[in-house]
This record gives structure tokens, C-alpha cells and sequence, in this order.
């Protein structure tokens, strides 16, 4: 078989098991934040916290609970990796420095998981499974709950009630998260991946060398990485280490899983909204402009334009010889389209335009299909968009979902649209002109300014990958990445939340023959057309100084 | 006594926290831990380690350097890819140099291209074959020109530096649109010469496999691919002393091909293969 037909099976076949679990994993989803029971083990942990379960929230009830639970975990992340030579299975590793920790503890609280650091060399056990990735599991609870605030908007009308964040938080994590992790990750060791809690071993190679081969408690947080799209690997290689990633299968997996909730979510949307038809819109939208990017990324990897890989022969610089180099290029663009920033191979040693890819789809917004929870919301907010838009040439009232979008629903809407924008273009900019900003790049000329962006565009859309030669260990980009991550994630779903709070205390209005369906092919394709607009309008001057000037 | 409300938001905050922290971060991972010592998860769970006696040699997982005290590769092993970490587990990593990356900073700082070139000469010189490759020059570095014009990037062209090839070195073209092409000088800046990749006529599938010049995304990859295996066959059937046909056989047994028959790229696991030769075929000084 071919490289080709092969990789083109690598993705029909992935589009297929989305499709078989679509339903399933919505639908479980939709039980899941829609049941009225809790389960024992649910109330033991609501008495611990001191919550109760029945009462709800108004929006900015569930945003304070968002933004409390966000401060609690950063300090004390913070302070675990301030304190982790004092506990145990710290591997004798010091304390992490403060801005490393103030940008690491930001990082995976955010669901960014930008990694500033080594794992192997910096991080020892403990933190790495009880502070870090504890965060991969709720910073994807935190997405899915504000996601499903914000269809509770949508849904309910003359009420102020969205919720209750406690209650969405901890069924999402011990009915789905938990679970299906707990499978992942003992399907990852049956590949491979490793799994004790041993500080490693020491070989002693064929020429009589001495080979400090890693352990630790790698797969259950593997599992996690990629299914709550988090992406902060265990080690610095992240899924390109053969003991996180360790077959042509795994990688398979792990592409799958880090798809499977943002994709499923839809199907969630379309249950609470009363139709089917309107999650398989969205879910359209996403699939068209997600199979769009990976076909692109094959295609420009696969024909290896530039002068290296050109000279090479091909694209093989920073690949894994058992993925190959187009199953590697999927990777890279179900990870940047999906906010979670796991890579298997070095997006920035791919060709020029391929790299373009990969910093396009984060500058989409990460909706296609985005992060958990958040790519979700994202989109909805783009089809608020998309209705104003229709409204406007039409010149009637928009609605959505039976809801009027008036003048307060689109200001929170633009305010959500330009967060993000802004804090890439300003960090880039800031980064350009000051001394440590040029001072961390590897590469040169334009491929340098495609390093600053790509990093900027991965903290403000809590992404996580990096084009990784660039230096961001400095109190500069430690500050400066933070800052973008913690506000990059919290302005969107304070914005989120506000318009949920607006619409649910809306009266439905009825459909009437003016009404844009928006379950139908033509919204999907207003819906695509607005969110490439947008996003050509805001970002081509960037990418034309970058990837575009490195590539053409 | 009542609580302000935001404090008793935060506590309910620090509480929940510490209730999920034990949850997910301590009982998940530990419940993993257990299960994978299960018989048929254990092997792989400790890290796959290979034991040759009583001591252990390898992870099959894991590449290695098959190098000599020096550096050197040694002739009787297949060598593995080249890495960016050195194949050391404590620090991971790809070499994440651009696609552009053709100008040499500094003599310990060679461009990605300039590595390509030297690694595709050095492979082509130990295996007998023609290390050649586009863009770069016979003597195994990039072959890039920084191109001086009147006008900055128009008018006619004033001057021409080979840029990676330090003077006294004859650079690999002599002239360029009628101007001398001259080696570059210590310490001069040429930032100022539009960067000029030279293709040169050498054949566009060079003889010396993709994967054998470039490295790997972990820098421990231990697989290589099935055509820079078979570069390397006759070179070690003769260090040891059997027959070619024999040592395919043996390559074959340690090849991967796609899983499933699509998944993936066919790879010779090399830390396995040599683990294996040195064990069948012992080699003898």
C-alpha cells in the first residue's frame, strides 16, 4: 500500500469511528448535565464540598464559581510546584523556579498546557499526576460545564437559572472523564506506554554506554492529555516520546481521543435544543473546515516545498519514522483544530505553508471542532454571528434557536470574538519589539516571527503546542504567555456566560417563514463563510509577514 | 457566624479541589498503576526492558547510539537516525529547526541544511554510495549564496558570498550572473545579501534515505526506515562475516510494517536488530 492511500485511510477511518460514537457519547453527554439524580458517590463529594447539589446558579453565580475554582486550583498548583522537592517521588528534581511555576500552574489550570518546561527534567511524579494532571481533568470538566451553561441559555427562557457549576463539574469528571480515561490508559499500556511510578532505570547499551531510560505514572495521565484536549505531554517530546505514543496504532488512538468529546458535543447541543438536526449543523461546520485543514496539511506535507525538505527528499525533519510523515501531519492538525496542543512530531521544522496550517487552525478560534467544552461554545457564538449577519442583509430581528439576537446578545458576542484577536496581535507585537521577545527565537527572518506568533496564538487560545524552538523558559515569555493564557480563557466564558445569562431571560419567540433555519446545509454554509471571513480579516496581515512570506 | 459569600465560595472552591485532587490525581492514577500489573500489561508498564544476562541492555522502545567512544558509528551496528537529544531519555526533544533554516550561524551552529548535507555525505562515503543531494555542495555543507544588489532586492548584482563555506574554502560555484563568487570572511555580517539556495544537478531521490539525514520528534526514535536498513545490510554482513541474504532474514524479523496495513510507515526497530546480531552473529575484532 501506498503512503498515500494509506494515509487517506488513516483519516477516513477516524472520521468513521467519530461518526459511530456521535451519538453515544452526545447522548451520554446530554444524560449526564440534563439528569435530575445524583449518584451515591455524587452526594459524598457535594456533602465534602459543602455544595448543595439542588439549588442553581445565575450566570454570574456560575461565573463566580467558574473563576473561584480557577484561582483555588492556579495557587495551588503553584504552590506544588514551588514546594516539590519537599514531597515525595519529587526524583531529588528542585523547586520549580516562580515564573515557571506562575506560567505552568496557569497553563494547565486553563486548559492550555503550554509547557515552558522539560517534564523529565523538571517535574517529578507526584506533581505531574496530582497536580497536573488533576488539571487535565477539570479544566476539561470547566469547558463541557460552561458549554453546557451556555445551551441552558438557549434552551430556558423568563428564568435567571443556569446550573449548578459544583454539580456540572463533578458529573462530567466522574462520569465521563474518569471512565473512559481509566480505558484509554490501559489500552495505551497494551501498546506500550508506560505506567509505575519508578524514578527509571539505568541500561547499559549494546556499545557500553550507560542509557538513563525515564518511568513514571505516564499513561493514565496520556489518557487524559488527549481526551480532555489538554496536550501537556509527560515529557518534553510529548506524543512524539515512544513512551507516551508507542505505536503506528496508539497514534491512531490518541488522534481519536483527542476528536472524540469536542465532536460528540454537537449531538449534546442538538438533544437540549429539541433537534437533532440543529447539533448535526454545527457538527457539519466544524467537519468542513476539520477536513479541510487535514487534507490541506497531508497534502503540503506530503509534496515537502522549502529548501530542507527539498534537499531531504522529503518532510522527515522532527518526524517519528513509525507514524511516518502524513499520520504525523493529521496529528498536527486534529491537535491545533481540537485547543490541545499534544504534538508527535515538530510543527516547527514542517514545511512552510504546512506550519501556516497549524497556526491557522488555532487562529480560527478553536472551533473546528475546538477544545472540550469550549470549541462548542465558540461556535455557537459564531452562529450567533452568522444569524446577525443573515439578519442584517435581510433587515430583520435575528434569531437563533428561537431567541431575539439584539444589540446586548451581539456585544457579548463581538466582545468574545475579539479577546482572543487582541491578545495575539498585541503579545506578538510586544514580543517583536522588545530585546527578550527576538532574544528567544532559534530561527531567523520570517520563520522567527512564525515562532512569536505560533506562541501567542497557542497561549490566547489555550492550544498548547509550540513552534518549540523558541526559548520561553525567560521571565518574559513566562509573564507574557501567562497573562495571554489566563486571559485568553476567562474573558471568552465571563462573555459566554453573560450571553447565556441574556438569553435565558428572554421570552422564545415563534418561528415564523422569515426565520433562517439553522438546520439546514445553507446555514452550515453561512456558517463556514462567516467564521473564514472573519478570521482572514484579523489575521492575513500576520500570516502574511510569517508563514505566507516564508512559504510563497 | 456567616460567611461572606465570597469566601465561602472560595472555600467551597478549595474544597471541591481537594476532594477531585484525591480522586482523579491520586486513587485514578494509583487504580492504573495496579491494574497495569496485570501479566500482558506489566512488561510494557516497567518501560518494555530488554535483559541480555543479568543486565539490562535496552528498552525496545527506546533508540540508542550505536557510536564509538569518539563518536564515530561503529561499522559492525545499523545505525540509528540522527537525534536532536543524543538519545538521552532526560532530554527529549526534535532539533525544531525551519524548513528555512540554510544559513550557518556559527561554526557549532550549523544550519538544518547544512546538517542534512554533511550527514547525507558522510552516510554516502560509509556505505559506498552517492551521498549527493539538493542544495547542497560536494564538500557536504548548504549550498546557499547571500546576493548583494545595487538597490537592496533590485538592480544588478555587486558582489556574491558563499555563506557556508568559511575562507580559505574554493567555493562551490564560481561565478554568479557574471560576479565572483567569493568563501565568507570570520566574523562578517552578510545579513544584508538576499539568501540564495543553490539546487545544483544533483539527482532529486538521492541514494541516502530521507530519514537516515534528518531527526526524529523525540530524539529516542528507534526505528529507522526499510531502505536506510538495507543501505546499511551489505556493510555489516561484511563487519561480521555472513551473508547478506542471511542478514535480511534477520532485518526483516525485527521490521514493522504498517499496523493494520494502514496505520503508520513500515520501521526497523535498530535497538531490537542490534540487540539481536550481537546475541546470533557476536562480533569479533
Amino acid at each position: 500500500m501506498g503512503d498515500t492511500t494509506a494515509a487517506i485511510l488513516f483519516i477516513a477511518t477516524l472520521i468513521a469511528a467519530l461518526a459511530v460514537v456521535y451519538r453515544p457519547l452526545g447522548d451520554h453527554l446530554y444524560r449526564v448535565v440534563c439528569s435530575t439524580r445524583h449518584l451515591r458517590a455524587e452526594r459524598v463529594i457535594y456533602r465534602l464540598v459543602g455544595v448543595d447539589p439542588g439549588g442553581e446558579q445565575s450566570w454570574s453565580g456560575y461565573a463566580r464559581g467558574v473563576l473561584a475554582f480557577s484561582a483555588v486550583s492556579v495557587l495551588f498548583l503553584y504552590a506544588f510546584l514551588r514546594l516539590q522537592n519537599h514531597l515525595w517521588l519529587s526524583l531529588g528534581l528542585p523547586a520549580v523556579d516562580p515564573d515557571g511555576a506562575w506560567n505552568t500552574a496557569v497553563s494547565f489550570v486553563t486548559n492550555t498546557d503550554w509547557q515552558s518546561y522539560s517534564g523529565e527534567s523538571t517535574l517529578g511524579h507526584l506533581v505531574q499526576m496530582t497536580g497536573l494532571a488533576v488539571q487535565n481533568f477539570v479544566s476539561a470538566a470547566v469547558g463541557i460545564s460552561v458549554a453546557v451553561a451556555l445551551v441552558r441559555g438557549f434552551t430556558r427562557s423568563r428564568t435567571d437559572r443556569l446550573g449548578n457549576f459544583w454539580v456540572d463539574l463533578v458529573r462530567v469528571t466522574v462520569r465521563v472523564l474518569l471512565p473512559i480515561s481509566a480505558v484509554a490508559a490501559l489500552v495505551l499500556i497494551a501498546g506500550g506506554a508506560v505506567q509505575n511510578l519508578s524514578g527509571g532505570t539505568d541500561v547499559h547499551t549494546l556499545t557500553g554506554a550507560v542509557q538513563h531510560v525515564t518511568g513514571g505514572p505516564v499513561a493514565s495521565q496520556e489518557a487524559i492529555k488527549v481526551l480532555g484536549t489538554n496536550g501537556g505531554g509527560f515529557y518534553n517530546a510529548n506524543s512524539a516520546h515512544p513512551f507516551e505514543n508507542p505505536t503506528a496504532w496508539t497514534n491512531w488512538l490518541e488522534v481519536f481521543l483527542l476528536l472524540a468529546i469536542p465532536v460528540s458535543l454537537p449531538r449534546t447541543f442538538g438533544r437540549m435544543a429539541g433537534g437533532d438536526r440543529q447539533g448535526y449543523a454545527i457538527v457539519a461546520a466544524m467537519a468542513v473546515l476539520a477536513v479541510g485543514s487535514i487534507v490541506t496539511i497531508n497534502v503540503l506535507q506530503g509534496s515537502h516545498h522549502g529548501t530542507v525538505p527539498t534537499a531531504v527528499g522529503a518532510a522527515t525533519e522532527g518526524t517519528e519514522s513509525r507514524f511516518g510523515v502524513l499520520d504525523s501531519a493529521t496529528f498536527a492538525a486534529a491537535t491545533t483544530l481540537t485547543s490541545t496542543g499534544a504534538v508527535n512530531s515538530a510543527h516547527d521544522s514542517y514545511t512552510p505553508l504546512g506550519g501556516g496550517v497549524t497556526i491557522l487552525n488555532m487562529l480560527l478560534g478553536e472551533i473546528a471542532p475546538g477544545g472540550t467544552g469550549s470549541g462548542l461554545y465558540g461556535m455557537l457564538i459564531l452562529a450567533v454571528f452568522t444569524v446577525f449577519v443573515a439578519g442584517l442583509m435581510v433587515g430583520r430581528t435575528p434569531e437563533y434557536l428561537g431567541k431575539k439576537i439584539s444589540a446586548r446578545e451581539v456585544k457579548f458576542a463581538s466582545l468574545y470574538f475579539l479577546s482572543t484577536p487582541t491578545l495575539v496581535l498585541a503579545g506578538t507585537a510586544v514580543a517583536i519589539v522588545t530585546g527578550w521577545g527576538r532574544a528567544g527565537m532559534l530561527n531567523s527572518g520570517t520563520h522567527g516571527l512564525s515562532e512569536v506568533l505560533y506562541a501567542f496564538a497557542s497561549a490566547s487560545n489555550n492550544n498548547g503546542s509550540a513552534f518549540a524552538g523558541l526559548t520561553v523558559s525567560g521571565t518574559g515569555y513566562n509573564t507574557a504567555l501567562g497573562l495571554c493564557m489566563l486571559l485568553g480563557r476567562f474573558l471568552p466564558i465571563v462573555f459566554v456566560l453573560g450571553l447565556a445569562g441574556s438569553l435565558a431571560a428572554q421570552q422564545p419567540v415563534p418561528a415564523s417563514t422569515g426565520t433562517l433555519r439553522t438546520d439546514q446545509p445553507l446555514f452550515v454554509g453561512m456558517l463556514v463563510g462567516v467564521t473564514l471571513v472573519l478570521v482572514a480579516l484579523t489575521f492575513l496581515p500576520a500570516l502574511a509577514l510569517g508563514p505566507l512570506a516564508e512559504g510563497l | 457566624m456567616r460567611l461572606p459569600g465570597w469566601l465561602a465560595q472560595h472555600l467551597a472552591a478549595l474544597r471541591a479541589l481537594l476532594v477531585l485532587t484525591v480522586l482523579t490525581g491520586v486513587l485514578y492514577p494509583l487504580a492504573v498503576t495496579a491494574a497495569a500489573r496485570l501479566p500482558g500489561l506489566r512488561h510494557h508498564a516497567d518501560g518494555s526492558l530488554v535483559r541480555s544476562g543479568d543486565t539490562t541492555v535496552a528498552s525496545a522502545l527506546i533508540g540508542q547510539s550505536f557510536t564509538g567512544p569518539d563518536g564515530a558509528p561503529l561499522v559492525q551496528y545499523f545505525q540509528s537516525r540522527p537525534s536532536a537529544a543524543g538519545y538521552d531519555p532526560t532530554a527529549t526533544g526534535a532539533s525544531n529547526l525551519g524548513p528555512e533554516s540554510v544559513v550557518d550561524t556559527a561554526a557549532d551552529r550549523p544550519s538544518l541544511l547544512t546538517q542534512v548535507c554533511a550527514r547525507s555525505n558522510a552516510i554516502g562515503a560509509r556505505e559506498g554510495v552517492d551521498g549527493r543531494r539538493p542544495y547542497c555542495t560536494p564538500q557536504g555543507v548548504g549550498a546557499v549564496l547571500a546576493v548583494f544588489r545595487r538597490d537592496g532586492l533590485t538592480g544588478p548584482v555587486t558582489r556574491v558570498v558563499s555563506v557556508n563555506e568559511a575562507c580559505p574554502a574554493t567555493p562551490f560555484q564560481a561565478t554568479y550572473q557574471g560576479i565572483t563568487v567569493r568563501c565568507a570572511a570570520a566574523g562578517e555580517d552578510y545579513s544584508a545579501g538576499v539568501v540564495t539556495p543553490v539546487r545544483g544537478d544533483a539527482p532529486a531521490h538521492p541514494a541516502v534515505p530521507a530519514d537516515a539525514v534528518t531527526a526524529g520528534g523525540s530524539g529516542l526514535d528507534p526505528g529507522i526506515s526499510p531502505a536506510y536498513a538495507d543501505l546499511q545490510v551489505a556493510r555489516i554482513a561484511r563487519a561480521r562475516g555472513i551473508d547478506p541474504a542471511t542478514l535480511r532474514r534477520l532485518v526483516a524479523a525485527h521490521t514493522t510494517g504498517r499496523a493494520l496495513g494502514f496505520l503508520g510507515a513500515p520501521a526497523v526497530n535498530v535497538t531490537g536488530l542490534n540487540a539481536d546480531l550481537d546475541t546470533t552473529y557476536p562480533f569479533h575484532d
